[in-house]
């Protein structure tokens, strides 16, 4: 089934997300559309899903004009989509989320779920998806899960797959299962719309690229492209996306870990035996799939792990036992996991969310009195030096996009004197532009000689930022090995094949 | 500093509208239950002049209730006319306190039901100060009030702790403690020291001259300072909440604690801090209303207070000015109600369900949005989810 957009264009506001697009989705094809965040993908998206009303334009499926004001519009016409957020019960069971909304509509029938799980499991089997119709979604893995959303659209015989940003949630392993099921939907004669950012999966698995930015299709790219010629276009600028990473002469040692055991309220040990040391201007990436203890050893950093044993020390100080606030005020910089939840204070303006941390010390406060004027003219300071662009520092943080978002962030904990700075998935869910940012500025602090601890599931970022590689697995250090190590080699140590 | 007065404007849209609902829906209901209207329900018009009137009778009895009553003028005194001002006034006071220490409350991320308990805890201490001791006038006043206030932010900063240490939800454990609140109340009324000389009933002496908050304009009307001291801690919370390093914890952590914390700040102090002075603020509601209006404390002595204050905190999207204007208006309604009661047949539980219907519209925005085919108003249901969530 084919699908073709005809000048779609819709404003919100003065802002005008999807200017007068034409884009033809042939049967059959893998057909990746990227762009920057707020490039206008998602909204182009949600007009075809019906989710959105457009201003102009039309859609044609199979070169006929289809009308499609709602969801269930996109669905009778062949259109499915997996959203970014899975639009799931999670104490419901994988038949029960399937079946859910057509519970009498369609060749479903009643509320009979057996023949939801026998059209799951043949789904399932066709594809190789390994899931059991019984299984509460809560349970799953995310990868599964997404396969999950996937079947629900195939169960309702889409013949056009639109996927939005479907690699943002997974890991490495995860996502490789995934490009492969786009290719066996492809053989299978279903056409699917790539919604992403990473070049590299666009490289591996799509048949054409239309490139969107600020609302405007600004040209289409073959697979062959390589991925600076398609980051260059997605910006529009050239881009650098291996960062120069010059060699550099390292110091002493800043950060030193003994015998370190983090353990969850039961007693149950995340994180256990383990022993390194970071130098200063040494980037030392921590890589590992997502779930493997590292999200408990970046917070134990500055002290938010309630139970640690063993030993943490900046600067030959021991910092376990300390409290938060001091660990950051030793000179610990710390880019938390998520922005979202642990990073930023929504409702907060971008001027309060650059001095959570310093908010009660000169220049910002006398005594228990802030200085409102000081706070703005400083955060328009840190706009600059950081490149957020925004309207007004008064603006609350959540009307950023993502980038400037950890821009903020950035800003906020480079502000105070830094010698270790511990990085947690500093570019996840970031643009080509954003990360290209972050990444200079974590290897501008390198230079300046901080120690950095850099928390990643990214094999491209880590390969770009780390001097020497600690694996994870299952809570532990598996090994140390230096940056020149293979993709190849890097990703078994992360499947926690030891010696292969 | 233009964009700034747009953006509070808009933020009136949503009270407002909800009030003026809450007011048609109120007339509707006097409307139909006026018998001598019912009556004429057949002959529509003959219906709708009947109740017409009888609403409009109701609401000018409220607006002479509450506000100016020409009916009270004498040739010799114009200004008394203004006597239900003052009403309004003295019912007010006390409610701007409480609503305060409520609005404070959800700024820090807590849903502080326990005004009323509050209320009663600073009201008990500030009069027996009132009532036993002989003390030089201002004196008296200050040590009545502080005694008060020390007694509800101690009360209060309990539940903070409590929450800090344990993961105490603060509903269930104000809501418990009102009821304690309320039994030690009744329970020290029977005491020797709380009996009045020669009463066996449940009401303590009265507050002594010295300790009286002084009235304003004379003896012949009932508003005290009480209504200053509520505007001065009004401003003072405005201040801790958007110019003082704890107000800043405090929206720190009611709008996310993790990243706060993340950030350094100390979620237990914040939680402690801002229920102890949540506490404080509803204990000195009750000081006031004992030392300024009431003068003796009884078993009724909260009345409705700290649950209104939770109205008046919602209704003013729980910032200081927006508690007080909601408060000054429900002192109205209640001041009013009293009066229309009196002179039409109308009820004065009408007051209750417009009261109970302001709430009801403001935590569903959508409703109100459909009905009046507005695009975008802010919501103040989140204070309300937000606060069980928690």
């Amino acid at each position: 089934m084919s699908l073709e957009l005809r000048g779609i264009t819709k404003s919100f506001g003065a802002l005008v997300a999807n200017d007068n697009i034409d884009l033809k989705v042939e049967a059959g094809e893998i057909h990746a559309i990227l762009g920057e965040n707020g490039a206008g993908k998602s909204t182009l998206m949600n007009i075809v899903y019906g989710l959105v009303a457009p201003d102009k334009g039309e859609i044609l499926v199979d070169d006929r004009v289809q009308k499609i004001n709602e969801p269930s519009d996109a669905l009778a016409a062949g259109i499915g989509m997996v959203h970014q957020h899975f639009m799931l019960i999670p104490v419901f069971t994988v038949a029960e989320n399937i079946v859910l909304g057509h519970e009498k509509s369609g060749r479903l029938g009643s509320l009979n779920l057996e023949i939801a799980k026998i059209e799951i499991k043949r789904i399932s089997d066709e594809f190789k998806f390994d899931v059991d119709p019984d299984a509460i979604v809560e349970t799953l893995p995310v990868g599964v899960q997404q396969r999950v959303e996937i079947i629900r659209a195939l169960i309702y015989d889409a013949r056009v797959l639109i996927l939005d940003e479907p690699t943002a949630v997974l890991t490495p392993q995860e996502t490789d299962g995934l490009l492969e099921i786009m290719r066996k939907l492809k053989a299978k004669g279903t056409s699917i719309i790539f919604i992403t950012h990473k070049l590299r999966e666009v490289k591996a698995v799509a048949d054409r690229i239309s490139i969107i930015r600020r609302g405007k299709v600004v040209g289409t790219a073959s697979p062959t492209a390589t991925q600076d010629e398609l980051a260059s276009l997605m910006v529009g600028r050239p881009v650098e996306l291996n960062p120069d990473k010059s060699p550099h002469p390292m110091g002493e040692v800043i950060l030193t870990i003994t015998n370190l055991q983090i353990e969850d309220s039961t007693g149950r040990a995340l994180v256990k035996n383990v022993n390194f040391e970071v130098k200063a201007g040494e980037v030392l990436a921590i890589a590992g799939v997502q779930g493997n203890g590292q999200s408990e050893l970046a917070r134990a950093m500055i002290n938010l792990e309630p139970h640690i044993k063993g030993s943490i020390t900046l600067d030959k100080q021991e910092v376990v036992g300390k409290s938060v606030r001091e660990s950051l005020h030793r000179g610990i910089a710390f880019v938390p996991e998520s922005r979202e939840l642990d990073g930023l204070i929504a409702s907060l303006s971008i001027a309060e969310n650059l001095i959570l941390d310093l908010h009660d010390l000169t220049p910002y406060a006398h005594g228990i009195q802030i200085s409102p004027s000081v706070v703005a003219s400083e955060a328009e300071k840190k706009a600059i030096e950081f490149d957020i662009r925004l309207q007004s520092v008064q603006d609350p943080v959540s009307s950023l996009s993502g980038g400037n978002k950890q821009k903020v962030v950035l800003a906020r904990e480079l502000s105070r004197p830094v010698h270790l700075l511990v990085a947690s998935q500093p570019t996840r869910g970031l643009d080509v532009g954003s990360i290209e940012f972050v990444h200079e500025r974590i290897l501008a602090e390198r230079d300046a000689g901080r120690a950095v601890l850099l928390f990643s599931t990214e094999l491209d970022e880590v390969f770009a930022l780390a001097d020497r590689i600690a694996v994870m697995y299952r809570g532990e250090i598996i090994k140390i090995v230096p940056a020149t190590v293979s993709a190849q080699e890097l990703g078994l140590l992360m499947a926690g094949v030891v010696n292969a | 500093m233009r964009k700034l007065k747009l953006g509070s404007l808009r933020a009136l849209i949503l009270p407002a509208l909800s009030f003026a609902m809450a007011m048609f829906a109120g007339a509707l209901l006097i409307a139909f239950s006026d018998s001598a209207a019912l009556k004429k329900i057949s002959h529509p018009l003959e219906f709708l002049k009947i109740a017409g009137a009888s609403v409009g009778n109701s609401y000018l009895a409220l607006f002479q209730g509450s506000v100016y009553n020409p009916n009270l003028a004498t040739p010799q005194n114009h200004f008394i006319a203004f006597y239900p001002l003052s009403e309004t006034l003295v019912a007010a006071a006390p409610l701007i306190l409480a609503g305060l220490s409520v609005a404070l409350a959800f700024r820090a991320g807590l849903f502080n039901i326990g005004a009323q308990g509050q209320f009663i805890v600073g009201s008990i201490p500030a009069a027996y100060i009132g009532f036993h001791f002989h003390l030089p006038i201002f004196l008296h006043i200050i040590l009545a009030i502080v005694a008060g206030v020390i007694a509800a932010s101690i009360w209060g900063g309990a539940v903070g702790l409590l929450k800090a240490r344990t993961g105490a939800h603060e509903v269930i454990v104000t809501i418990m403690l009102n009821y304690v609140a309320l039994y030690f109340l009744m329970w020290i009324l029977s005491t020797t020291p709380f009996l009045r000389p020669g009463r066996k009933d449940p009401i303590a002496p009265e507050v002594l001259d010295s300790a009286r908050l002084p009235h304003l304009f004379g003896a012949n009307f009932r508003i005290t300072i009480s209504i200053f001291i509520s505007l001065a801690v009004a401003a003072f919370v405005w201040w801790l909440l958007s110019r003082s390093t704890w107000g800043f914890r405090f929206r720190a952590v009611g709008a996310n604690s993790a990243a706060a914390q993340t950030a350094g700040i100390s979620v237990p102090f914040v939680m402690t801090a801002a229920m102890a002075i949540s506490g404080a603020l509803a204990g000195l509601g009750g000081a006031v209303h004992v030392l300024g209006s009431d003068y003796s404390l009884t078993s009724g002595t909260a009345g409705n207070f700290g649950f209104d204050a939770i109205t008046v905190a919602l209704l003013g999207r729980a910032q200081p000015l927006g508690t007080v204007f909601a408060s000054i208006l429900f002192g109205a309604l209640r001041a009013g109600g009293g009066t229309m009661q009196a002179n039409t047949n109308t009820p004065i539980d009408i007051i209750l369900v417009i009261q109970a219907l302001v709430v009801l519209f403001i935590a569903a925005p959508t409703l109100v949005r459909a009905i009046f085919r507005l695009k975008e108003i802010k919501s103040s249901g989140d204070l309300v989810s937000k606060g069980w969530n928690g």
